[in-house]
């Protein structure tokens, strides 16, 4: 019990920091709240100082009777979960002051959202997917209308009702599979029952219980995943939540949510089952039509966080493209699979640049409408070249990470015969080409006198520098990002 | 050698993240002497790597390219992902990279009077330079896909901030149109790469000793999307729409590099990608290519006789003249396909000369308009001069580099296509009549009293690209051998592999 704890660590640590900072607000006078955020990145560097010295000496462990995970995969998704927790916070310094005296707070909430994030790609159990799913979501409503205007309650209670809505949905497609394979761990290191062993024993009796269940959980988890249809509260959470708030959204819940599926449908569902394609096929669609509603309607956009919101979801359709293509290949290779974690990986550099350079922007102007972005890059300059870039990498052109992204999963997507999707996702490029490149555009625009400077604080300009750093250096050298994805897939394998 | 060829293509994107950081805001006027620096280093290094090219390598080898660097950039071959570094360059390579070092300098000495923003300017054209160079001189498809799409911002940049009139439509109609192009040339390149027998590659060399298979898609289809790309680029009829807009609202220097390099990339891949690596379907493609060939000349030619605009003349003047590399290609014999590369040669430096002058017009008239100029000769001899030497080179004046090209390309494709080759020596006439047309109504008549007081080329930065340019043409007319000779060793490897 106490090294299953041990193994924990990482998770408790950003927990009791989220408690200390919950204390602490109380005694600390409110012009030095800010000051706890400190507190917080403490706690994220104790998680991962205890996730470095657990890899050395406890990698691969099933802990908790199989319910958590402690693999390539969890260790893979920690990491970057504390690397945009920390972004998140360091980036948001600046913006806190809208909260008034409740900064604590925020800091608290965003470490107990991390917490969730980092539980949910770790458990290999359906109650503890779900503990961790509302422990994350949760924590997100709240975060969601922070800042307690007319905007921010209305997208605020959307994200509430569809979140419940989708918890309930979630919930039932995990009853189905109790009902099946009689538990509800996914897999069992022990050589007792589990999900992934009825399947894999189970004939076509089974058959149509198993896709009502899949449809079901891929709906519920889609409401994380923000992909089509289950989309519709994306742009207004974008728009009507703090853009640090919606950054972690974009980046930390749509990852963990992709994790989760990994686990749940590469580890539990099995791809090469007799359900198998029937689960890539129900993905491959959902890519096609999230990709593609996602881009059309980023088009007639005018609000940029609006913009990013529908661009995240046509990217969730990119990412699915990753999820149609997995196959685990005699020599245990998933490209598919290590391809949706790579694109994860470059997209948390790419997404975190973009929204920070939008917040340190906002942060100058007050607006995020398009039109008032004319001209920003002589006002904001780095601001301004962080945001192109990070466009850039959206759209997947050179020299960016994103290049190597969309490459890779084309190049997953082609293995596995699915020329047709891999040819909506190149035209859905072009339609992506014309609103991130005009939206760069604007920002380059005019001649006339550059207006006031729109220099943002220090720390935001440090956290876009390492941002678009990012983007920029695996670019040139990828292959450490692409090699830490392919062994955190190698565990499903 | 091989690093003069790394040299070469890289030197102007390291000089442009040298002039990003290096230069300040307040001197900008330092940027445009870098960026000739930068722009005539690299020319220089291209013209020791054409004296250092072996023109008679014996026999033709098993592998036709000199220069070559290869390396790893992503090795994750185990998992299914590798992604290798591999430049080189043949005689059609070689005299590619000669023309777009050249090219650039040009374009780098006419921008010297842009005003606007000047050090951002450069920094995006230098990075358009490498772009260029790295399509001509890759031998791997993935690589080559990149450097395609590296080109796209700094154009679409170029275009819709320092150019004029409807520039940010005619930016983003030419980012499009390329794009959609390129979405469909990944998928042509990621289906031929893995349907490589026996083992799957994106290496060029490699690949013309392998078998290309129909397991993913069929070759006809593989062939098709990968000269979708290639004839938006071209431009092909009816994939030309995007052209007379780009070229006519870019600024001058843009435009000579959009016809003289960004056209060429067209042509050159259907030469060292589909020609050369899928022989026996652009056998099949043969006489459909042959037909859009010549609609794109003649169809291009009328558009040009109707045109008002001076501008616009020349551009539309480019699909008419693209449609002879399209045929050259088309009938892929020897002589067909040297004169298909040498009319790129000689249409990237002949259109490039013709935009300079219409630059050089509108700079001093203000206006583009044909039926408001008139008379100009009187007041800037120079000027007209040279505009009508590139005019009648253009329309394949004998003596000039343009009549060689054409020459070439007709009497390699007039066996095998002679309708399409006839209609094309008709859309020489339409050119003779519309280059007459036009310097009779710009430069000749009546003095204008509207235009008695413009002076004429007088800038150094404006003689030096012109005199350059005309050397080049009446040299390669007068002794074609000089660009043919290189060219020639490069399409022997390609006649070959067309059995």
């Amino acid at each position: 019990m106490l090294q299953d704890l041990d193994r924990l660590g990482p998770v408790l640590a950003v927990l009791v920091a989220a408690g200390l900072i919950v204390l602490a607000d109380l005694v600390v006078p409110r012009r030095r709240e800010k000051w706890l955020a400190g507190v917080a990145l403490l706690g994220l560097a104790a998680s991962a100082a205890w996730m470095v010295q657990l890899i050395a000496r406890d990698r691969q462990a099933s802990y908790f009777s199989d319910s958590m995970a402690l693999d390539d995969f969890t260790i893979f998704f920690t990491f970057l979960f504390i690397g945009v927790a920390g972004a998140v916070l360091l980036a948001s310094l600046e913006y806190v002051e809208r909260f008034g005296s409740h900064k604590g707070e925020f800091f608290a909430l965003v470490l107990v959202a991390t917490a969730g994030m980092m539980l949910l790609a770790g458990s290999r159990d359906l109650v503890a997917i779900f503990v961790a799913l509302e422990l994350t979501s949760i924590t997100q409503f709240i975060l969601a209308g922070f800042l307690r205007d007319d905007r921010g309650s209305e997208a605020a209670i959307k994200y509430l009702l569809l979140g419940a809505i989708s918890s309930a949905v979630v919930l039932y497609g995990m009853a189905f599979l109790f009902g099946i394979a009689g538990t509800t761990r996914l897999v069992a290191t022990d050589g007792g029952a589990s999900i992934a062993g009825a399947i894999a024993a189970g004939d076509s009796g089974i058959r149509s219980a198993l896709l009502v269940s899949m449809v079901f959980l891929a709906a519920g988890f889609g409401f994380k995943m923000s992909i089509v249809p289950f989309q519709m509260w994306t742009p207004d959470v974008y728009q009507g939540s703090p853009t640090p708030v919606a950054a972690l959204l974009s980046v930390g819940s749509k990852a963990a949510a992709f994790a989760v599926v990994l686990r749940v449908f590469f580890e539990g569902f099995g791809a090469d089952t007799f359900v198998g394609e029937d689960w890539k096929m129900m993905f491959a669609v959902l890519a096609a039509v999230s990709m593609t509603v996602g881009n059309v309607m980023a088009l007639r956009q005018t609000n940029v966080r609006r913009l990013l919101g529908y661009s995240s979801i046509a990217q969730a359709g990119n990412f699915l493209v990753g999820l149609a293509a997995i196959s685990s290949t005699s020599d245990g290779t998933a490209l598919g699979a290590s391809g949706v974690v790579f694109f994860i990986a470059t997209y948390a550099f790419t997404n975190l640049g973009a929204f920070f350079a939008v917040m340190a922007i906002g942060n100058r102007t007050g607006s995020d409408e398009i039109e008032d972005y004319a001209g920003i890059a002589r006002r904001s300059p780095l601001a301004a070249l962080v945001l192109t870039i990070c466009l850039l990498s959206l759209t997947g052109l050179p020299p960016t990470a994103g290049f190597w992204a969309k490459m890779y999963i084309f190049n997953a997507g082609m293995r596995a015969d699915l020329v047709w999707l891999v040819m909506i996702a190149v035209l859905n490029t072009v339609v992506s080409a014309f609103y991130y490149l005009g939206l760069a555009r604007q920002m380059y625009r005019g001649d006339g006198e550059p207006g006031e400077d729109l220099r943002p604080a220090l720390t935001t300009q440090a956290v876009l520098v390492a941002a678009a750093a990012g983007v920029c250096v695996f670019f040139v050298y990828p292959i450490p990002l692409i090699e830490a994805a392919q062994r955190a897939v190698h565990a499903f394998a | 050698m091989n690093g003069v060829l790394v040299f070469t293509v890289f030197f102007p994107a390291v000089a442009a993240a040298v002039l990003m950081l290096a230069v300040p805001r307040d001197s900008q006027g330092q940027a445009k002497w870098l960026a000739l620096m930068a722009t005539g280093a690299s020319f220089a290094a291209s013209v020791v790597l054409v004296f250092a090219f072996d023109r008679h390598p014996g026999e033709v080898a098993a592998n036709p390219f000199q220069f070559e660097s290869q390396g790893t950039w992503i090795d994750a071959a185990s998992a299914g992902f590798d992604v290798q570094f591999h430049l080189g360059v043949d005689g059609l390579g070689v005299t590619m990279v000669l023309l777009t070092t050249f090219l650039f300098v040009i374009a780098t000495l006419i921008s010297f009077g842009v005003t606007l923003r000047p050090k951002e300017y450069f920094i995006w054209l230098l990075a358009l330079e490498t772009g260029g160079l790295g399509v001509f001189t890759s031998l791997d498809l993935l690589m080559f896909f990149f450097f395609w799409e590296v080109e796209l911002l700094p154009m679409y940049m170029l275009i819709s901030i320092w150019g004029s009139g409807r520039k940010e439509y005619s930016a983003m109609k030419f980012v499009l149109y390329t794009v959609a192009g390129s979405a469909f040339m990944l998928v042509g390149f990621l289906a031929m790469g893995f349907s490589a027998q026996p083992d799957p590659t994106f290496d060029m060399v490699a690949l013309q000793q392998s078998t290309i298979g129909d397991a993913l898609l069929p070759l006809w289809v593989i062939f098709g999307f990968i000269f979708i790309a290639f004839a938006v680029k071209l431009p092909m009829f009816p994939l030309h729409t995007w052209l007379p807009d780009a070229h006519t609202d870019a600024p001058t220097a843009v435009s000579v590099i959009l016809a003289g390099v960004l056209l060429k990339m067209g042509g050159y891949g259907m030469l060292r990608i589909l020609v050369t690596l899928l022989p026996e379907t652009a056998k099949d493609y043969g006489v459909w290519m042959a037909t859009l060939a010549a609609i794109s000349v003649i169809y291009g030619a009328v558009l040009t006789l109707r045109q008002k605009d001076l501008k616009r003349l020349v551009a539309y003047s480019s699909v008419s003249h693209m449609g002879y590399v399209l045929l050259g290609v088309a009938a892929l014999g020897h002589l067909s396909m040297s004169g298909a590369a040498l009319q790129m040669f000689t249409h990237g430096t002949i259109t490039g000369l013709l935009f300079l002058m219409v630059g050089v017009i509108y700079d001093r008239t203000h206006t583009r308009d044909i039926d408001q100029l008139g008379g100009l000769a009187h007041t800037m001899p120079l000027t007209a001069t040279v505009m009508i030497i590139a005019g009648l080179a253009s329309l394949g004046l004998p003596a000039l580099s343009g009549f060689v090209a054409e020459l070439f390309v007709f009497l390699g494709s007039f066996d095998k296509y002679t309708l399409p080759t006839i209609a094309a020596v008709i859309g020489i006439l339409l050119s003779a009549g519309y280059i007459t047309w036009m310097a009779q109504r710009v430069f000749f008549g009546p003095r204008h009293e509207r235009w008695a007081h413009v002076p004429d080329a007088d800038q150094w930065w404006e003689r030096v690209p012109m005199a350059a340019l005309v050397l080049v043409i009446v040299a390669v007319g007068v002794r074609p051998s000089l660009v043919v000779d290189v060219l020639d060793s490069g399409m022997l490897n390609i006649v070959q592999r067309l059995g």
